[in-house]
Order: C-alpha cells, then structure tokens, then sequence
C-alpha cells in the first residue's frame, strides 16, 4: 500500500481464508502437509549433565531464567554478564523455518539459540535467541524451554529487541527519543520496574509475548524489557538503552556494569560492514 | 485448553456466549470488544492454545491509571454473571494449518462448559455477495436446528433474514443446480456452524457483509443487531451510542504526523 507521502508500506490483508481444510481430504496432501510440519518441530539440544537430569524426571532448578531476544539484546547479556567466563554452555535449540534453514544440521559458526548457566550458580539460566522463530513455532519453542524448567521460585526476565516503526503514540516520535524502553509483566510479578509500562494500543508479538502468556496463564513472575530502536542490527546506542535493567537483575546474578571499552569493541564490531562505495 | 484466572474455576452452566469469528475487518472482535468495554465484565480465564499467534498487551479496557497494567493474552473469557453472559476475545489471527484444531477445541469447550447458547460473530467479503443476498439490510444469520427449537420464533419476530444459499456453480440456469453455504472472509465460521449442526449444539451465527477499512461502524451495526436479540444494554436507540469505545482502539491508523511537514 502507498500512502499520501508515496512512502510504501507493507500491509498484509486482514481477510482471512476460507475452505482451507477443503484439501485435507486429499491423502497425498495430507502427507506433505505432515512432513511439513515434522521437519518445523523444535528441538531442544542439552549438555549430557543436562540431558541425565531430565531422563530421570527431574527438571531443572532454575531461581532466575534471563531471556534475550534480538541482536542487542543478547550482546548487551555477553557484554555484561557472559564475558566473565563463569558460565557453562549447557545446550542450544534448533529450528527449521523459511528464514531459517542452517541451524538443522547445527555446522553453523555460531549457534542462534543457546542456554547458558553460571558455574558457582546453576539455578541461573540464560538464554540467546538471535534466529527467527516462526509465528507457529513460538508457542512450542516457550512449551518446550518451560518443561524443562521447575516452576517453584521462577522469576522470567525478557530483553526484546523492536523497530521503533512498530511503537504508536499519539504524538510524532523524534528520532532523539528513540531508542527507549517499554516493559510489561504478568500479574505474578511484584518487583519495580525499571521503565515506563507500555502504553495502549501498543502490544507485544513473537517469543516476549509467547513467554509472557505463558508465564501470566501458569502464574510465574515475568517481566520483558522491549526496547525500540531506530538502528538494524547491533549498535552499542541501542545495546546501553538496556542498562536500567542491570539495578535490577544485579541481585540475582554477577554482572560487570562498565566493561572494558575492549569488550564493548569486540561485541559491535561485527556489525560495521566495510562500505566500497568512497574508495 | 481453557485455563481459569481465578482460584476456582467458574461456572458457565445456563450462560449465553458470545463469540468472534476472526474474518473479514475484525468485525466481529471489535464489536466484542464493545460488548467488555460497556458492561464492565470480568476476566475469568484464558484459552491458552498453538492455534492462536502469540501477542500481550496491558489491559485494552482501561478506565484509569489503576487498572491499566494487567497483562491480557491472546483469547480470554469474559462474564457477566447477573446477566449469565459470557464472552470470548480473540485478538489474534488463528495459525492457517491449525483452524480445524482450534475449531475442535471451541466445540469440545463449549460442550464441556453447558452454555445454553452460543452466538458467533462473524463478517463475510461484501464484493461476493449474489443478487438476493445483495437486497435488505447486510445482516444476516444462521441457526442450528437444536437452538432453532428454542429462539426460531425470536428471531422471526425480528424480521430477521436467513443468509441465502448461494448457487454451488453460478451462470448455470438449471433448476435443480446445487445450492451450498457459502462465507468468504468469514474464517472459522462456516466450519463452527456446520460442526455445530454435527454436534447438535445450540448455535447461532450473527454475520455482517461489509470491506475492509474503518470498520467501527460496522461494528457498532452489529452490536445494535446483536442488542435487539439479547437485550444487553436496555435502550440504546434512545441516545444513539451508548457502546464505550474502548483505550486500545486508538490510533487505528498510526501515530501522530510530524509536525515539521507543514
């Protein structure tokens, strides 16, 4: 769609579809459809230590699981809490969709979801999900990750990175405004937030809002810091916007809250790809 | 699977429910949403499913500052116990391989539940109408033979029009050609309708031809339809709206406009 302006904007009918299961009668379709949706299941890959503690039936004990969603929000974690070395990778999640089809056979450098636990503390998980999850797979992503947790003492945290272009008010948005945090929690939560709560009509989506849900229907303490941003991709700007939250889960875990400009160098330095458009 | 918001579970035996169908300018969810909004009901669980996309807001019915940080989830239940309403909000799209999952979810939950009545809302592409459909008011409704039992004499007595058939292969001018149901944009509804009519569940659909748009007025004309059978506000065509237009429908088309463009 275009507006006034000529600007072009994505804009997906809100029509809906009709006579879908039509087809199902078709046996061959049937089958496609069931390899289909075999090949988007989500698949939680632990540690062997892990993987022993599950067998037995136990879950994990887990006091504080730290979620980050997006490229800023899981550097702004490797900055301030990962890059002390007292963590463990204990395990990693692989998906299939259409704009993620690497991770299946895990060969990739990096993997983009992994869970990591401290060492002197392991009842403090942290996760980083820098792939995209499908709008299906949320929901099984969250099932799966919560199984695997114990529930008695849990307190969720979420870091979530957003466009500023997804964020409505009233009154126009100067770019110096941008970037700023919104949060949300559920009805369990009783610690202070750090941030203005988010206005109406403005929601969240994608996996905040699937651990959210979740967290409000099986009455865990959540929280999820979104920040709204007007860069792409990773930027030491955006990446500070998250250190309010720091007061916050400084109580549960050891964090470094001024690191060292090398560390700080190291973790957006991936972003600056080389232009050849002066030489 | 519906899950209560309370410490005990609520009681819907001998409730009416009122439903959306999510199809064609939300029509149905916002006119719901009206229904919340004016008669102030209550939360009293969630229907926590895969079928539904994953979103949270803080409260959409918010009064005052108060009230304003409670988290709401995708699909919830709503009552108004002195009245014996119930309601269900869903407020985001259903996942297209799963709408015959969450199809067979609504109907196993409100069987289980024992509403006495149930009324979907539901919309449909005002450009597909046929040459009858296109006559009258773009109302139109459709009843199970269990509940036509009950309110089949209600509803004449409204002057209400069936949704027509339409011919299964239009252009041929054989009498005896095919007539089917036919409800395009309407998502779930024709499959709730036809499960129900399976189920012998007391079911009716309430739907509104009309485009995509600004599509409050739309809702407000199905809201006052629905109010003519049910009764829920005592006399709304005495002042012309007196449906409270909720905080979370501001905005409908973006923020505000840089002010440096003049």
């Amino acid at each position: 769609m275009a507006t006034f302006f000529g600007e072009v904007l994505s804009v997906f009918s809100r029509a809906v579809e009709e006579d879908e299961d039509d087809l199902s009668d078709n046996e061959e379709d049937e089958q496609i459809r069931r390899e289909l949706e075999e090949k988007r299941v989500v698949h939680l890959h632990w540690n062997p230590e892990v993987t022993e503690c599950l067998k037995s039936g136990n879950k994990l004990k887990c006091s504080d699981f730290i979620l980050a969603v997006g490229p800023n929000a899981a550097r702004f974690l490797s900055v301030h809490a990962l890059t002390s070395a007292n963590w463990d990778t204990v395990g990693h999640s692989s998906l299939w969709n259409e704009r993620n089809q690497t991770t299946t056979g895990q060969t990739s450098v990096e993997p983009a979801c992994v869970f990591h636990r401290q060492k002197d503390n392991p009842s403090v998980l942290i996760c980083q999900v820098t792939c995209y999850i499908a709008e299906d797979q949320l929901f099984q992503w969250t099932e799966k990750v919560f199984d695997c947790l114990q529930h008695r003492q849990l307190n969720v945290t979420v870091l979530s990175d957003s466009s500023v272009a997804e964020y409505k008010a009233a009154d126009y948005l100067h770019c110096s405004s941008a970037p700023f945090l919104r949060s949300l929690h559920s009805s369990t939560y009783n610690g202070k937030s750090v941030c203005p709560s988010l206005e109406q009509p403005n929601i969240f989506t994608g996996l905040p809002a699937a651990v959210l849900s979740h967290c409000e229907v099986h009455r865990i303490p959540a929280v999820v810091y979104q920040c709204y941003s007007d860069v792409l991709g990773a930027d030491s700007v955006t990446m500070e916007t998250y250190n309010p939250v720091l007061t916050s889960l400084g109580k549960s875990i050891q964090l470094d809250p001024a690191p060292s400009t090398d560390v700080l160098r190291k973790f957006s330095r991936t972003s600056n790809i080389q232009s050849n458009l002066y030489i | 699977m519906f899950l209560s918001s309370q410490n005990a579970s609520p009681c819907f035996q001998d409730f009416t429910l009122v439903m959306p169908a999510v199809a064609v300018g939300n029509v149905a969810q916002l006119a719901v949403d009206l229904i919340v909004s004016t008669l102030k009901m209550s939360r009293v669980g969630f229907i926590h499913t895969d079928c539904l996309i994953p979103m949270a807001g803080n409260n959409p019915y918010t009064t005052c500052k108060e009230d304003a940080e409670e988290l709401h989830t995708p699909a919830e239940v709503y009552t108004a116990a002195e009245q014996k309403l119930a309601v269900l909000q869903i407020r985001a799209p259903i996942i297209q391989a799963k709408s015959k999952k969450f199809r067979q979810l609504l109907v196993s939950w409100i069987k289980a539940s024992g509403f006495s009545r149930t009324i979907v809302l539901s919309s449909s592409h005002a450009y597909q109408r046929d040459d009858q459909q296109l006559q009258s008011a773009p109302v139109r409704y459709l009843i199970t033979p269990s509940l036509m039992k009950v309110s089949g004499d209600a509803l004449k007595e409204l002057g209400w029009r069936e949704l027509e058939k339409v011919a299964a292969f239009p252009g041929l001018t054989d009498t005896s050609a095919e007539s089917r149901l036919y409800i395009p944009g309407g998502g779930i509804t024709k499959g709730l309708y036809t499960d129900g009519c399976a189920e012998d569940l007391p079911l009716a659909v309430l739907l509104l031809f009309c485009s995509e748009g600004d599509n409050i007025p739309d809702a407000l004309t199905l809201v006052n339809q629905l109010n003519d059978w049910l009764h829920l506000l005592d006399n709304p065509s005495t002042s012309c709206n007196k449906w409270k237009i909720p905080t979370s429908w501001s905005l409908l088309f973006g923020s505000g406009i840089p002010p440096a463009l003049f």
